[in-house]
């Protein structure tokens, strides 16, 4: 995950008033959750190989639509797959069928293969799916959004602090390890590093706390009684009603072939 | 750490899923309105302390804390690292979406399970016993994840039993390595600032 924390971007995109282009980004933001949360489920539900991978070409398809840098994205989804792939590359010696090779005495069966790529199929339709539709949100939309589908309202402020302080806390982060360094710090594996990087993890909780009071106190003294009205509404427009039809016949379309070729 | 969409079985992913629910719902409970900009600055803090890469030998591994958080923010850690990993899968694509309830449910539980048993002990002593508690309960807090982890494939299918002993032996590291670095976490926080452990309602605002 060290991409992530390159000095060089920010943790979460967006400071929550850009809107990018592409036709992905005139969607209803509700819609984009319903539909992601959806096409989920759904993608899940299939078995078939071609269904799966006709979804992953989907999932493709909206990515191509999102003006998101394919490449990058594509990318930071393999290396995602990095992750699952040991797991992957277990199945076929542990799931019992017909063999297909033999390794070190242990059979590699074809159905163990055929579940691997099934869940390496689902895991990336989803998840680019997910990327794309919810992804190329700013965080604060979301936040909107799944107040507006009715998400408890505390979940919903805990989700909006947790996006407005990550890049607080990141920067606050690179400081503390910044200090560190200039006074000769470099991480190993030994004694005094753990500690070093256990005290930083430990400063960077009482900062937090503490901001966290300054916080409150500076939101009181603005009158804040425990509530915030969050004031953005939505409106679904022919692009969306287009954009869920679409997304059905398509579902359709992949269940047809589920059901064609079981 | 985090199971992908597509692997488990209807039963386990709608099981976590209302499990899920349930502990956020508690969670929630637990956060007064005015404690909430602390558990969100605390929720983020977790979020990027979660990045941090610390050397292993050759390699190296990222830290998930969720026994800290357990031991921070008792049942709240349920809501706030939900909201990492609703983050977490939405922006940068780790885990998936069908599987958050799983997910939140084995990272979750394990924090505020560390959290009730060794929230008290750490309180009790002086600065080094919290931190030896402290310690114990980071290591705690993986192991019991990763067991809900393995227990979350096993239940999906006996294919995955040999993957659930992987993940289990090559998390034993791991286990060590957060429960060092969450008892020096404790250690000073417990010097500096001793009231970071008291349950968010008694903390006065």
């Amino acid at each position: 995950m060290t991409h992530i924390l390159s000095n060089t971007t920010a943790a979460l995109p967006g400071d929550g008033t850009r809107r990018g282009p592409g036709p992905i980004a005139a969607l209803d933001p509700r819609v984009r959750v319903v539909s992601s949360v959806a096409y989920g489920i759904f993608v899940v539900a299939l078995d078939n190989l071609v269904a799966l991978t006709a979804a992953l070409a989907l999932s493709l398809t909206l990515l191509a639509l999102s003006r998101l840098p394919p490449g990058r994205t594509l990318k930071r989804v393999a290396m995602v797959d990095g992750f699952i792939l040991f797991m992957l590359a277990l199945l076929p010696f542990t799931v019992p069928g017909d063999p297909i090779f033999t390794l070190w005495g242990y059979p590699a069966s074809w159905q163990g293969l055929a579940r691997a790529v099934q869940i390496g199929l689902t895991a990336n339709a989803v998840v680019l799916a997910l990327i794309t539709l919810v992804g190329t949100m700013e965080p604060v939309t979301l936040g909107h959004a799944l107040y507006r589908l009715r998400t408890p309202e505390t979940l919903v402020h805990l989700l909006m602090f947790t996006i407005r302080y990550v890049e607080v806390l990141r920067q606050e982060y690179l400081r503390l390890r910044a200090a560190m360094k200039v006074r000769g710090f470099r991480p190993s594996t030994s004694w005094h590093s753990y500690r070093s990087f256990g005290y930083l993890v430990g400063m960077m909780m009482v900062r937090a706390i503490e901001r966290s009071e300054r916080l409150l106190g500076a939101m009181k003294c603005r009158g804040f009684s425990g509530r915030i009205v969050l004031l953005q509404d939505f409106r679904t427009t022919r692009a969306d009603a287009l954009f869920a039809l679409v997304l059905t016949g398509a579902f359709a379309a992949l269940l047809t072939l589920e059901l064609m070729l079981r | 750490m985090h199971i992908v969409d597509g692997a488990l079985s209807n039963p386990v992913v709608i099981g976590g899923a209302v499990a899920a629910v349930g502990g956020i719902a508690l969670g929630l409970r637990a956060l007064p309105l005015d404690r909430i900009p602390a558990a969100g600055v605390l929720s983020a803090s977790f979020f990027v302390t979660s990045l941090i890469h610390v050397p292993v030998g050759p390699s190296s591994v990222h830290l998930i804390l969720n026994g800290l958080a357990g031991l921070i923010l008792g049942w709240a850690a349920f809501p706030a690292l939900f909201v990492g990993l609703v983050l977490q899968a939405v922006f940068f694509g780790f885990g998936g979406l069908t599987v958050l309830g799983v997910n939140t449910v084995n990272i979750a539980l394990a924090a505020v399970i560390v959290g009730l048993v060794f929230r008290p002990l750490i309180l009790r002593g002086g600065p080094v016993w919290a931190g030896i508690w402290g310690g114990i309960g980071g290591a705690c807090a993986t192991a019991l994840t990763t067991l809900f982890v393995a227990l979350s494939l096993m239940f999906s299918g006996d294919e995955f039993l040999a993957v659930a002993h992987l993940v289990f032996v090559a998390h034993l590291p791991i286990m060590v390595i957060e429960g060092l670095l969450t008892g020096f976490a404790v250690l000073l926080a417990r010097k500096v600032k001793p009231d970071l452990f008291l349950s968010m309602k008694e903390v006065e605002a």
